[in-house]
């Protein structure tokens, strides 16, 4: 399945947190194409293998997140409407006149409502919503809508991927879902390749409620190296230009403690090699990425973070550009392929 | 002296390069086996008994600061990695990079201040740092994104006993080690010199995978609050009366019987100790007393006035104490006294 | 089953201190399981054989015996106690509550005098236990003693009132369960596990050692039914809870709709439940290793982390149930 396909595909599919079955299943169908095996794990991760030439050597991981931030079904009230609960972060005055979609027995559309402005004081509109004030209507009575959804049904944004331009992409669910077709990228590069080592290509679940599908995978396939790839604000008007990303600008490198020193060096060599436009970013926390796990693995693992510029995240309008998602997977395509025993080695600190 | 030598290297968190290297030329020669994991953590191993093995740990990165992007005019953007206060950031000497280029942290002068502003601290954007580059191109052939930036303090005596410096926490532990290890002592021993511990306890866990010891001593700088204003209530530590031992932190809660055992000693030897009284902050015991099905863990603390800041006081009397301290529980699991074997 | 709770309840346990509650569980369980150990974090772990022992991954069923306290971090000139919070604990339910120390002393704890009462924090409030010098209190208390809540198990109607129901409710659960079970294929571990309150850090540990193919905790959960409380569909009386989801875990919904199947189908009465916020040993379980498939049954519980917790009689009878309906059916998961 060629790229633009695969993003629109995995974007339009729903997968909150803990409830990836159906994303996942739309990345195994696409990876089982590609890939030499695709298996799933107890927590739900995707897990492509692509053969290398030494198999009896600890693979190299490839990660992003496939899950999204979405909401659960918390309460519904005797008139029927829904009180939510968030997973992942998310802006609470994003939702007001949001359309959502309930993933209960059946597929149940709503929409976000709030209190109607001319029942509040002036001075309440100075104020952002809370959550606890934000109900869903889904306009059926209780019991009507009692035989579709029950408690904990899985809440996602009811958005379908679109294109501003050729190039230019929105939709829910691209962080990190950007990150997972480059891995898909990854994998339609090497289909006729061979790299030196086994690549596990692993699309992990649960990042958005603290990254824990990437704690088991890293533990199952025990790698000495790992990449993630993961989404980074684009720049825009009010963001600090040291934190953000240019959109069209290349991945983002980035430095901090969970980029292994080693790594980082070769990346920009392959992407010099390659011609790959890159940005670097310095990031002085590690946490909040796949890597932050990856690294404290068992006896520990070299990472490396790659980022795609990702424009209003947490939101149903995320915005990438294709091209910087394509040159992410042939970036780390081209690393894989130099990556050899003698490199991995090396990586240990002595 | 190691204290100053440790000390004054730069090594923050994922840059602990050339703490390690320091380490390494320290410990050459010892008969012990040297070793290091991909994550920067360094191993050094002796075998002087036919103890389980102990495993003494201590990290090896302190607070610092990271270079994130350059003004127009050629000074440097930077945000802090690791706990650090910004209040004791203005006005300090710094050192970017592994080449050590100088600067110097620069505010808007007070006179330009108005007076709502002179009650607020700087922000991290009002703090920018002055490499002497007049121009953004030439900052750049200097430092680069992702430098590391540390506290250029020197470390020296400022009374008989106590010494000032940057990165007590835990370069002390450090040397605490690098010193038991020259001693020689009678047991089955690995020193991990850990990285990443201000960035979320992140390295010692793997170095507790890595080493698999049957009981670890934690070695780390704590905040001694004997200082004005401060309730005696909500001390933590006081300096000079001696290593602290954890009760409890947010990320560990030790073991009565271990640290009862620990008491004992000290007190039959004269050694000076206290409690650690607090239990805010986290150390590497929590990691590593959690790794897989659990590991007996002790945490000691040395109180370091001012940590994480530029200028921090250590009582090296304290840090002799330390060391007395562990080399006498050393000596007990030798003798088979100490009850490596026990459980909560 | 009262004298059970009663027992389990009042025993003094916080978390990292569990020796007396593990020994009250040790003897409820003696005679009924195959093996008995305890592990370096303290967790208690006994082992009920299966048929098909070894072949299959075992299940490890979890409650926590630990309760939350007060660590003595303090001792003043006129003998008041200063401590800070084992788990988490909201300052405002603690003025006027009755403590215990170890050495068997009780005590009041109250606040100094507030402007405004919204700001009371750990660090302004003590434990006076009635002596007048530090000498005296030296007596009765040392620096890192661990106080606990004095209050008595007592039966309101329908309802349990006491002090740790958060989880020696589990506890006496896991017992119940284990007394009436009969062989399973695959080996059953109940695990008792320590320091839950200050981090899931027991069930992480004796999980890690087990190895399970299932994990399953038992422990209490906030309930919305008390006046003007946050909206949550989960009642007391109405059934024990099956966990969708807290901040440690989303439940697999392979193990969460085999729950609700299987509910359904013995006619036992359930809620499911959408915790905001707080964990459970469920969520420890399922990151071990390579992932462990987890689940949880809950309690649902008024005024949990207070020196009075409140849960109702028919939820956990409806939890042993379901649990020993679980186990009955020889479940099939991967591993």
């Amino acid at each position: 399945m060629d790229l633009k396909s695969f993003i629109e595909r995995i974007s339009n599919s729903p997968g909150i947190s803990g409830c990836e079955q159906e994303v996942a299943g739309e990345i195994t169908m696409a990876w089982e194409q590609i890939a030499d095996e695709v298996r799933r794990d107890n927590l739900g991760n995707v897990i492509a293998l692509k053969k290398g030439k030494n198999s009896h050597k600890p693979p190299l991981m490839l990660a992003a997140h496939q899950d999204e931030i979405g909401f659960l079904v918390r309460d519904i009230d005797k008139d029927g409407f829904i009180s939510l609960d968030p997973i992942g972060g998310i802006d609470p005055r994003l939702l007001p006149g949001q359309e959502i979609k309930i993933w209960g027995r059946e597929e149940t559309l709503g929409v976000v409502g709030a209190r109607p402005p001319h029942l509040q004081k002036p001075q309440d509109r100075e104020k952002a919503i809370p959550l606890e004030k934000i109900f869903v209507d889904c306009g059926l009575k209780k019991e009507e809508l009692e035989k579709k959804i029950r408690i904990g049904d899985a809440v996602t944004f009811h958005q379908k991927m679109g294109w501003l331009n050729e190039n230019i992409g929105y939709g829910k669910a691209l962080d990190d879902r950007a990150g997972v077709a480059a891995l898909h990228q990854v994998l339609l590069e090497l289909k006729d390749r061979t790299t030196p080592l086994d690549v596990a290509v692993v699309a992990t679940v649960q990042e958005e409620v603290g990254i824990r599908g990437a704690i088991t995978s890293s533990f199952a396939l025990n790698p000495d190296l790992g990449l993630a790839v993961d989404v980074a604000f684009a720049s825009r008007p009010g963001l600090e230009k040291e934190m953000t990303l240019n959109s069209n600008g290349g991945p983002g490198l980035e430095i901090g403690p969970h980029m292994h020193p080693g790594v980082l060096e070769k990346l920009k060599e392959v992407a010099g090699e390659k011609e790959i436009p890159i940005q670097l970013i310095g990031v002085p926390h590690p946490g909040g990425t796949d890597t932050y796990v990856m690294q404290m693995n068992r006896c520990g693992m070299a990472t490396g973070l790659l980022s795609i510029p990702l424009a209003n995240m947490h939101s149903p309008v995320e915005v990438i550009d294709i091209r910087d998602v394509r040159r992410t997977g042939r970036l780390m395509a081209s690393f894989c392929l130099q990556a050899d025993v003698e490199f991995v080695e090396g990586l240990k600190c002595l | 002296m190691l204290i100053k030598e440790l000390t004054e290297v730069p090594g923050i968190a994922g840059r602990e390069g050339q703490v390690r290297e320091l380490i390494k030329e320290q410990l050459k020669g010892q008969d012990l086996a040297l070793s290091g994991d991909a994550m920067g953590n360094f191993y050094a191993r002796w075998e002087g008994g036919q103890t389980p093995l102990l495993m003494l740990a201590s990290h090896m990165d302190e607070v610092g600061f990271m270079v994130m992007g350059y003004d127009n005019s050629g000074l440097i953007k930077f945000a802090p990695v690791g706990g650090i206060d910004l209040r004791v950031v203005p006005g300090k000497k710094v050192y970017l990079g592994d080449e050590k280029t100088p600067g110097v942290i620069g505010v808007k002068p007070i006179h330009m201040q108005k007076k709502a502003e002179q009650n607020r601290p700087f922000s991290r954007q009002d703090l920018l740092i002055d490499i002497g580059a007049s121009s953004e191109n030439e900052a750049r052939k200097k430092v680069n994104i992702g430098d590391q930036i540390t506290f250029s303090t020197t470390t020296e005596f400022i009374s008989e006993r106590v010494m000032k410096g940057k990165a007590f926490d835990d370069r002390a532990g450090c040397a605490a080690i690098i010193e038991i290890l020259k001693s020689r002592p009678p047991v089955k021993l690995c020193g991990a010199f850990t990285v990443q511990e201000e960035v979320g306890l992140r390295g010692a866990g793997v170095a507790a995978s890595n080493v698999g010891p049957a009981l670890a001593l934690v070695l780390e700088g704590t905040t001694a609050s004997d200082v004005p204003e401060s309730p005696p209530h909500r001390y933590s530590t006081t300096m000079g009366e001696g290593p602290a031992l954890t009760i409890m932190d947010r990320s560990f809660l030790a073991n009565q019987k271990l640290n009862q055992r620990v008491m004992e000693l000290a007190e039959r030897e004269g050694i000076k100790y206290q409690l650690r009284r607090t239990s805010i902050g986290g150390t590497d015991s929590g990691p590593i007393h959690l790794r897989e099905e659990g590991i007996p863990t002790i945490g000691l603390s040395l109180p370091c006035r001012y940590i994480h800041s530029p200028a921090s006081l250590l009582n090296m009397d304290d840090l002799q104490n330390m060391i007395d301290l562990v080399k006498t529980i050393l000596q007990d699991i030798a003798e088979g006294g100490f009850p490596i074997g026990t459980t909560y | 089953m009262e004298q059970l709770i009663k027992k389990l309840t009042e025993a003094y346990g916080p978390s990292g201190r569990e020796e007396q509650i593990r020994e009250v569980i040790r003897e409820e369980i003696s005679d009924l399981a195959d093996e008995i150990r305890v592990d370096y974090l303290g967790n208690l772990i006994a082992l009920k054989k299966g048929t098909a022992s070894g072949k299959k991954k075992p299940i490890m069923l979890a409650a926590h015996m630990d309760e939350i306290g007060l660590m003595i971090t303090h001792i003043e000139e006129k003998g008041f106690l200063r401590f800070t919070g084992v788990g988490g604990i909201a300052p405002s339910r603690l003025t006027g509550a009755r403590m215990i120390l170890p050495s068997g002393r009780k005590g009041l704890i109250y606040h100094e005098p507030l402007k405004d009462s919204s700001k009371l924090t750990l660090e302004k409030m003590y434990l006076d236990i009635g002596v007048e010098t530090e000498e005296e209190a030296r007596e009765f208390v040392t620096i890192g003693d661990i106080a606990v809540a004095d209050e008595p198990f007592i039966v309101l109607g329908n309802r349990f009132l006491a002090k740790a129901l958060d989880d020696r409710i589990g506890c006496a659960i896991l017992i119940l369960v284990l007394q009436q079970m009969e062989k399973t294929s695959r080996d059953l571990y109940f695990v008792f596990t320590s320091q839950e309150e200050v981090g899931l850090r027991g069930a992480r540990t004796s999980a890690f050692g087990i190895d399970p193919g299932l994990g399953l905790a038992v422990d209490v959960t906030m309930a919305g039914d008390t006046p003007e409380v946050k909206k949550m569909d989960v009642k007391l009386g109405a059934g024990a809870a099956i966990k969708v989801k807290d901040s440690s875990l989303i439940t697999s919904p392979l193990i969460r709709d085999k729950m609700i199947e299987i509910a359904e189908n013995e006619k036992i009465p359930y809620q499911l439940e959408v915790l905001p916020r707080g964990g459970t040993d469920a969520g420890g379980i399922s990151l071990t290793r390579e992932g462990v498939l987890a689940g949880c049954v809950s309690i649902p519980c008024r005024y949990v982390h207070s020196p009075g917790e409140m849960v109702d009689r028919r939820d956990v009878e409806g939890a042993v149930k379901l649990l020993e309906k679980m186990l009955q059916q020889d479940l099939e998961f991967p591993g």
